[in-house]
């Protein structure tokens, strides 16, 4: 009898320790969320920075004069393929296949940095051309909102490399199930900003 | 415990499959390709296609937050839904309101 209740009480303990864990799994990403809310608000900021100096050229090239909006379809389009990528890659870690989660990681990771190559090299050009930053109002808001949603996907990029080094060397664990959650998260919201950002900013400006 | 465990995954959040994926993907590309063809061969009036554009932008945005981030009906996906309304409030009175007063100050300061 009383070893019955021990048993029923250390059957309890471990579905209850399970069930928590899965539910601390859950919270985790849902606390990361709320997390990329708050990112929300810093990049709305930004906008709301830009929009008010977007008029401010000072003498200097306005966005008709700087933007090549072919080149930031191709951004947006590397943007594009890795959410679908990352998709991908989140599939295949609910089937359980590492492989599949390394490889679709690979190829994401690869049209990110892409995405961060093509950015740097249109900055590069913008700053020789003397249109860096300090030349006017509209450049200053231009580097800040571009760039930190530049800087986010850097830090996605490092997070990314070191998460699939974790894979590869442990396999798929409920911990780095949470993780890939988060990133998931994190990348997709990326892209969403990325909407405002080629709307706001580079059609905006052209038209 | 057969049945918690068949309510519990009926809680779960929704993961997509390659379907949702793939047809988020495919209206991402017409809601993109479309806004930026209309500005690099512009055969519209401005104002029709700055409301063109922004009208993709927003559609593409909710796009995105169902196919991609699975903000939908479903009870796992509640208390972020909540939180993103809360947020999106948020940004409308913060964007809304710094225009306004900016650009308000703006045109008083030119008339003087």
């Amino acid at each position: 009898m009383s070893s019955q209740v021990i048993n029923a009480g250390a059957h309890g303990h471990d579905h209850g320790h399970d069930d928590h864990h899965h539910d601390s799994g859950q919270m985790t990403v849902f606390g990361f969320w709320l997390y990329l809310m708050t990112d929300c608000i810093l990049f709305a900021s930004i906008f709301a920075t830009y929009a008010v100096l977007s008029g401010n050229f000072a003498g200097g090239p306005s966005g008709h004069d700087i933007f090549e909006l072919n080149y930031v379809l191709g951004e947006t389009a590397l943007l594009l393929f890795s959410s679908i990528t990352f998709g991908f890659a989140m599939l295949q870690m609910y089937k359980g296949n590492k492989g599949g989660v390394l490889a679709w990681l690979a190829v994401t990771w690869l049209l990110g940095a892409g995405f961060i190559g093509m950015e740097v090299n249109e900055f590069h050009l913008l700053i020789s051309e003397g249109f860096g930053p300090s030349r006017s109002g509209f450049l200053s808001g231009f580097f800040a909102l571009v760039g930190t949603h530049g800087l986010h996907v850097t830090a996605g990029l490092i997070w990314m490399a070191i998460l699939m080094y974790q894979i590869n060397k442990d396999g798929i664990t409920s911990t780095h199930k949470t993780r890939m959650s988060c990133l998931s998260l994190f990348w997709h919201f990326l892209d969403v900003v990325w909407i405002c950002v080629f709307t706001v900013v580079y059609l905006m400006g052209v038209l | 415990m057969a049945n918690a465990h068949n309510s519990h995954d009926h809680d779960e959040a929704n993961h997509g499959s390659v379907k949702s994926y793939a047809i988020g993907f495919i209206l991402s590309v017409i809601l993109t390709v479309i806004p930026f063809y209309l500005v690099m061969n512009p055969s519209l009036p401005k104002d029709m296609t700055l409301l063109i554009i922004i009208a993709f932008a927003v559609i593409q945005i909710v796009v995105h937050l169902y196919y991609f981030l699975h903000l939908d009906g479903s009870k796992a996906a509640r208390s972020s839904v909540t939180s993103f309304l809360f947020t999106a409030l948020v940004i409308a009175l913060l964007v809304g309101l710094s225009l306004w007063i900016m650009f308000s100050i703006h045109t008083s300061m030119m008339a003087k």
